[in-house]
């Protein structure tokens, strides 16, 4: 059994699972994101609210952090290894065979990483009490944040690298989890490059719809 | 055809190497790349310093013995050869041709663009065969293979065992290589019986063996001299965790 | 004075080999665990042997030059392998393929051996697919064959055009396997240099190893030479580049016999030689001749694209000389029918030096996918190298050398004159004769490798049970190991002007010229002076860079450079000695008005087997007389 905790695929398997779970929690937050659209801020709060309160949902929250960080310890474990593996560099590497975005997961990755703890600066950490704000009117906060344009262009930036990690991700999980014939590997291509595109767009669409009409 | 060469040299496994810059002007474009570096190492001969080392035998893509990594990609520009079925002809007069050895801690470099791919062997013998004793096979025809299976094992089998895979692959990873022989005996009746336990095997050696690991970058697939697919390390997953699993 | 016994078993033809099982001595496997094996050579038949012997028991210890087993030239092996399971109910057995394999060879082949070949055939195909060569089938899932040149049956198993490597690596599997059972050790990169002889009996080897470049002592019970063939010796042929002779020849002058030197298989469908730097030739399978049309334009010198020629102007010379077989005929045959069309000015291609094989009609008639599925990796390799694509051009092909039928002597055992040596595979004068026909090679090494040896060796070693370990601390093992850095040390002090591959290609052109194709008489003495003037020329300004502790390409080259000459020789003896034609030997003297090989069954019914007598003294002609009892001789005739 340890043989089997410890081997490469393992891990790999577990950054599959770790990271399609992750995704599956990005739909439900845009669609929360979207009642930012709204001039009434209640629902918006409604929902940060039930979301922040509700048992299972608090579990769940849990569960995600958990799956982040080793998701994140995973990543830059298994990178590490890989950079050993290599020994020494090659002088002149030509990567233009090969998926582009795959090169640079660990880069991409770090970046949403960093993106994420502003994010929990501006929101988590106002919930849970260690900054200051008002934790009942994240509608409120949001919309200001949305009206500083540095801090749209690093959310915009943010979003795009998540499509790019995105991009990359989604196939590659279900590649290690085996799920991949010729035929399937087109259709989850096609559907990754598709949710790559989706969801960055619509996080990205929200802040940029309020800046130049509120 | 003027040709500029940048060549990984390297005296022996401990050595510290060097490029050295070689200048040949007139170069066939009906040469193959080895045949290129037969006549660079005539010359150096003649002028009486040591010819560059690699290896090479069949000389027709089969015996997986050859294997540079030439311009930042394994067996050079041109996709699904070998290095000694690389024609010169894909060159133009005046390039610069970089020349290294595949870079791997688990293929250390033995001299110049020679490296030590023992590794490979090692993976098989813990578990890359179907364990029949000499004399104990039955009847050829008593095991029906469906024609759609044999040709897969088939495409999966033709592996030369070069090494491409991981000098192609960032993470130096031998995932297709051993993807190969586990997809090809485990698509055959014959070979299901261990599929199991030869997986296992074979993942926890290349593990320990120091190859990286993989993530999907399909580097492999692109480099692989015989184009072997992708889909061959998803089927390494699989049978991975089903072994483990059930 | 060596006295030929080839121990063929009393009995009928059919039961020769099992009468020989259930009579010779046994090891039993308590004593098996005592004994040690040298197996030289690690392809088809070096790795099946040395993995079927570890499964018996005994110690195995592998010796190859490459950096793996799973590169020996066996796995450049295109076609297929014979076997006779009648799958298709087109008449097969064990005596068909017997009698086409005795034909074949014309006549210069022991009934015996090929009749064994035969009936173990069908247990070769058995392990493959036990082991998981993914060989082709039907729909049903059955196995499917093909037919192959020489033979009007079906009987020939394929996967693809790749069916030496898938056999080659199921054979290194089971080496791999017995590797980790801690029953067999492998030595890679080591040239095997010379042969230790204990009291008469082969009882080690020295070698050097590639990387370090130390001179090293191996001892054992027996070893065995699974080395492969000289074709080499041509500079451009299909063999890999760093196959040699090396091992053989130190055999030979330990006291083995070397048999039917000459008898050097040239192979019909080749690429051409494209250019002056080209370092070897590759093989395009002799299965394309099942569905490809050979030919060459009727008038001579036709510039025109071959598509553009039209039907009634193409020459279809096989078809047209040999109505019977057309595009099947033997490889011989075949080779030497494109050598005459093109030196009479019909061949086409830049040089001239080329003939057609065209699959244009194959095509139309059975549809491009079915032509792609048989020949598609074939169809593909032919692209890559010549850039001419054959779905819609005739490929262009030309012989090459390519297999040797001469060997190490060996007895019905595959054991040679010096006991304890065995050789095995295509390292024997073997199974084939005069001429080897398609897809009997992989089944000869096959079954040499695992079931003729692993059972005949415990003969031998039955009496051996009581020899202890064998000490590498003995004055013949200090005495080789001297010879061996000495030879190698000349080498190095040569310090000439001239580099060994230029040697080897001047050697090379002129064994292709006078001792090829076609051979003749005055050719062949003059060959014989200028072999002799190069090899003194060798001596004396080879220029070998670096030294004998290192990583050295070049010196491992020269050694086996030197090697070849010596073997050029002995070709050239045996080929003048052969004053007839039969097979691939073509003596211009002595053929039929059709230019046929004309056969003198009356004085030259024998393998010749050399033994060495001196340093460049000549060869002392031994005769084993072949007796046909099972078949009839009659002339070859494919028409």
């Amino acid at each position: 059994m340890s043989r089997f905790l410890g081997s490469s695929i393992t891990k790999k398997i577990t950054m599959a699972l770790l990271g399609l779970f992750l995704i599956l929690f990005l739909p439900v937050h845009l669609g929360i994101n979207f009642l930012l659209l709204k001039s009434d801020p209640e629902p918006f709060n409604k929902a940060a609210h039930f979301m922040a309160t509700f048992w299972l949902i608090k579990g769940f929250e849990v569960l995600l952090l958990a799956s982040f960080l080793l998701h994140i310890f995973y990543g830059i474990f298994l990178q590490i290894q890989n950079w050993l593996a290599r020994g020494k560099q090659y002088k002149i590497t030509n990567y233009s065979q090969t998926s582009f975005f795959s090169k640079f997961m660990i880069w991409t990755g770090l970046i949403i990483f960093i993106f994420l703890i502003i994010h929990f600066m501006n929101f988590y950490f106002i919930k849970i009490g260690w900054v200051q704000g008002d934790p009942e009117n994240f509608y409120g906060v949001a919309h200001q944040l949305f009206k500083i344009p540095a801090y749209i262009i690093l959310y915009i930036f943010s979003f795009l690298i998540l499509g790019f990690h995105l991009a990359h991700a989604f196939w590659s999980a279900f590649q290690t989890l085996g799920w991949n014939t010729t035929v399937l590997s087109l259709v989850f291509k096609g559907l990754g490059t598709l949710f790559a595109i989706l969801i960055p767009l619509g996080f990205t669409i929200i802040p940029l719809v309020i800046f130049f009409t509120k | 055809m003027n040709i500029t060469l940048k060549i990984w040299r390297q005296k022996n496994e401990h050595a510290k190497g060097k490029f050295v810059t070689y200048k040949l002007d007139d170069v066939s474009k009906e040469m193959t790349f080895l045949e290129m570096l037969d006549y660079l190492n005539e010359k150096l001969i003649k002028e009486g310093n040591d010819p560059v080392a690699f290896d090479s035998d069949c000389r027709e893509g089969i015996c997986g013995m050859c294997g540079l990594y030439i311009n930042g990609r394994p067996n050079g520009p041109k996709k699904g050869v070998t290095a000694c079925q690389l024609s010169m002809s894909v060159f133009k007069d005046g390039d610069t041709i970089t020349v290294e050895p595949w870079r791997a801690k688990a293929f250390p470099v033995i001299k110049d663009l020679i490296v030590n791919r023992n590794a490979f062997d090692k993976i098989i013998q813990v578990g890359g065969y179907i364990s029949v004793t000499t004399g104990s096979a039955p009847e050829a025809n008593s095991i029906p293979v469906k024609k759609e299976n044999a040709e897969r094992a088939f495409d999966s089998g033709i592996c030369i065992g070069c090494g491409a895979c991981v000098a192609a692959c960032k993470n130096a990873s031998a995932m297709l290589f051993i993807g190969a022989k586990v997809s090809q005996l485990a698509l055959l009746p014959q070979g299901r019986v261990e599929a199991k336990e030869r997986v296992k095997t074979m993942v926890a050696k290349m593990d320990e063996l120091g190859f990286g690991n993989c993530s999907n970058t399909g580097a492999c697939e692109a480099e692989c001299p015989k184009e072997i697919k992708l889909t061959n390390i998803a089927r390494l997953n699989r049978e991975f965790y089903k072994a483990n699993l059930s | 004075m060596v006295t030929l016994n080839s121990k063929i078993p009393e009995g009928p033809l059919a039961e020769k080999w099992s009468n020989h099982k259930a009579s010779i001595k046994l090891v039993n496997p308590a004593n098996k665990k005592k004994l040690d094996i040298i197996v030289v050579g690690a392809g088809a038949s070096g790795a099946s042997a040395a993995a079927t012997l570890a499964e018996l028991g005994y110690n195995v210890k592998v010796y190859c030059f490459q950096d793996s087993s799973r590169r020996a030239h066996s796995i450049a092996s295109q076609g297929g392998i014979n076997a006779t399971k009648n799958y298709k109910n087109d008449g097969d057995s064990d005596y068909r393929l017997f009698y086409d394999m005795i034909k074949g060879g014309d006549f210069r082949a022991r009934e015996a051996n090929v009749y064994r070949l035969a009936e173990i055939s069908n247990n070769v195909i058995d392990q493959y697919v036990a082991q998981g060569v993914p060989f082709a089938r039907e729909y049903s899932g059955y196995l499917t064959t093909r037919s192959f040149g020489g033979v009007q049956v079906s009987r020939t198993f394929y996967a693809q055009g790749q069916t030496g490597q898938q056999c080659t690596l199921a054979a290194y599997q089971a080496l791999m396997r017995q590797i980790n059972a801690g029953k067999a050790k492998m030595f890679t990169r080591r040239d095997v240099l010379d042969l230790v002889v204990i009291n008469g009996k082969a009882r080690g080897i020295i070698t050097r190893n590639l990387i370090t470049g130390e001179i090293e002592r191996h001892s054992a019970h027996a070893v065995v030479f699974a080395t492969g063939g000289y074709g080499t010796v041509y500079y451009l042929s299909t063999l890999a580049i760093n196959s040699n002779v090396t091992a053989a020849m130190a055999a030979f002058r330990k006291g083995a016999l070397f048999a039917n030197p000459s008898m050097a298989q040239i192979h019909p469908t080749c690429i051409p030689v494209l250019n002056e730097y080209q370092s070897k030739l590759t093989l395009m399978s002799e299965s394309l001749r099942n569905d490809g049309r050979v030919w060459v334009p009727k008038k001579k010198g036709d510039k025109r694209p071959a598509n553009e020629i039209p039907e009634e102007e193409r020459d279809y010379y096989l078809e047209r000389r040999y109505p019977a077989f057309g595009n099947l005929v033997p490889r011989d045959v075949a080779s030497r029918a494109a050598k005459e069309r093109c030196d009479a000015g019909y061949g086409v291609g830049e040089t001239g030096l080329s003939v057609y094989l065209d699959f244009k009609d194959a095509i139309n008639i059975q549809g491009k996918e079915t032509i792609a599925g048989k020949y598609g990796n074939l169809f593909d390799l032919y692209l890559k190298i010549t850039g001419i694509n054959p779905y819609k051009e005739p490929m262009r092909i030309y012989p090459a050398a390519h297999y040797t039928m001469g060997g190490l002597w060996v007895d019905y055992n595959l054991m040679t004159t010096i006991p304890g040596l065995y050789a095995i595979g295509e390292a024997n004068f073997s199974d084939h004769g005069s001429n080897r026909l398609g897809a009997s090679s992989l089944l000869q090494c096959s079954a040499d490798g695992y079931f003729i040896l692993p059972v005949t060796i415990g003969d031998y070693l039955a009496d051996e049970i009581k020899t202890p370990k064998i000490s590498t601390d003995t004055p013949e093992f200090e005495k080789a190991e001297k010879a061996v850095k000495e030879k190698l040390n000349k080498l190095l002090s040569v310090k000439g002007t001239q580099t060994v591959t230029s040697f080897h290609k001047r050697l090379g052109h002129i064994l292709w010229s006078y001792s090829g194709m076609i051979k003749n008489e005055n050719g062949l003495k003059k060959a014989f002076k200028l072999v002799s003037e190069l090899k003194e020329e060798f001596w004396k300004n080879v220029k070998i860079p670096g030294g004998l502790n290192e990583l050295n390409h070049e010196l491992e080259k020269a050694s086996r450079v030197a090697d070849f000459f010596d073997v050029a020789k002995l070709i050239i003896t045996d080929a003048l000695d052969r004053k007839e034609s039969c097979g691939a030997h073509f003596r211009e003297e002595y053929q039929t008005e059709e230019g046929e090989p004309k056969r003198d069954d009356k004085n030259y019914s024998y393998v010749s087997a050399w033994e060495y007598t001196g340093e460049d003294k000549p060869p002392k002609l031994n005769k084993e007389e072949l007796k046909f009892k099972y078949v009839k001789v009659t002339e070859r005739s494919y028409k």
